[in-house]
């Protein structure tokens, strides 16, 4: 702990929300993209507790608990909503998915 | 030089998140998940922020991932097999790079963010709690008192989420296709 600067989490943070936004451009499987979403919400979460430990306020941390709050409730809908188009369609494929463009 | 607990997690958890992200299994993509939330948790402990990092694993990594590979496991999804498209792997990677170098530009030679001065070294620990302080007790303190009305309207938003869960799943016949 002693010698890991602000910069160092920020790099991590910034890393992994690129990767996860790859992954959401990439990856065709619905549920691998909502993965890549949750990535991308924990990168930010990350950079939110390093700004909040270097400024020594509580505002981030808390800010954090509210994100993982939403999140929990995001990925029960979210993943309610994969589960009733696979019922509807067959296929969790977002390139399969192209009704509303025919 | 960050010390060696830190480049051991942050190693964890990109190779997690890139085996995420390019793993054809669905359920391989999930376990690389799970390793990634995992290692942010450890940055959390690194960061002193321990009740954080326990939620995070009990939330994250417990009851979300394995809602996420019962549904994988449920509709039992199978990736179409053969090469990516020409086109999305460009652009994947294209994307990736481009704002991989601006991150590492952006923290690391950019000067934006201190790493010699005020932010090498995390700031002392007090015990006042409007300051950033390790124990639980002042997330409590301060969710019931300047984040009340967040902390009901979060309470809220589960119960709105629980409700349109139950709805959503119901099995209703007349809207079968």
């Amino acid at each position: 702990m002693e010698n890991t600067a602000l910069a160092h989490h920020l790099l991590l943070a910034g890393l992994l929300f690129v990767l996860g936004l790859t992954g959401v451009l990439v990856r065709r499987n619905l549920l691998v993209v909502y993965m890549c979403l949750e990535l991308m919400l924990a990168a930010a979460t990350l950079a939110l507790v390093a700004f909040s430990r270097f400024n020594r306020t509580m505002d981030g941390a808390v800010l954090v608990f509210f994100v993982i709050t939403v999140a929990a409730a995001e990925v029960a809908v979210g993943l309610a909503l994969i589960v009733a188009l696979f019922r509807k369609r067959g296929t969790v494929q977002s390139d399969a998915l192209t009704t509303l463009r025919d | 030089m960050p010390d060696g607990l830190f480049i051991f997690f942050a190693a964890l958890t990109l190779g997690a998140a890139l085996l995420l992200v390019l793993s054809r299994n669905a359920v391989t993509s999930a376990m690389g998940m799970i390793l990634a939330l995992v290692g942010v948790a450890a940055d959390f402990f690194l960061l002193d922020a321990y009740f954080l990092g326990v939620l995070q694993v009990l939330v994250y990594a417990g009851a979300v991932m394995v809602l996420f590979l019962f549904i994988i496991m449920l509709l039992d999804t199978e990736d179409p097999q053969g090469a990516y498209p020409w086109k999305t792997a460009a652009l994947g990677l294209a994307v990736f790079f481009l704002l991989a170098a601006s991150v590492v530009w952006l923290f690391h030679w950019s000067g934006a963010v201190s790493t010699v001065k005020a932010g090498a070294t995390p700031p002392e620990l007090s015990t006042n709690p409007a300051e950033f302080v390790t124990a639980a007790k002042a997330f409590g303190r301060l969710l019931y008192s300047k984040y009340l009305l967040p902390l009901e309207i979060a309470g809220f938003l589960l119960l709105v989420a629980l409700v349109g869960v139950v709805s959503l799943s119901k099995d209703n016949p007349e809207n079968q296709a």
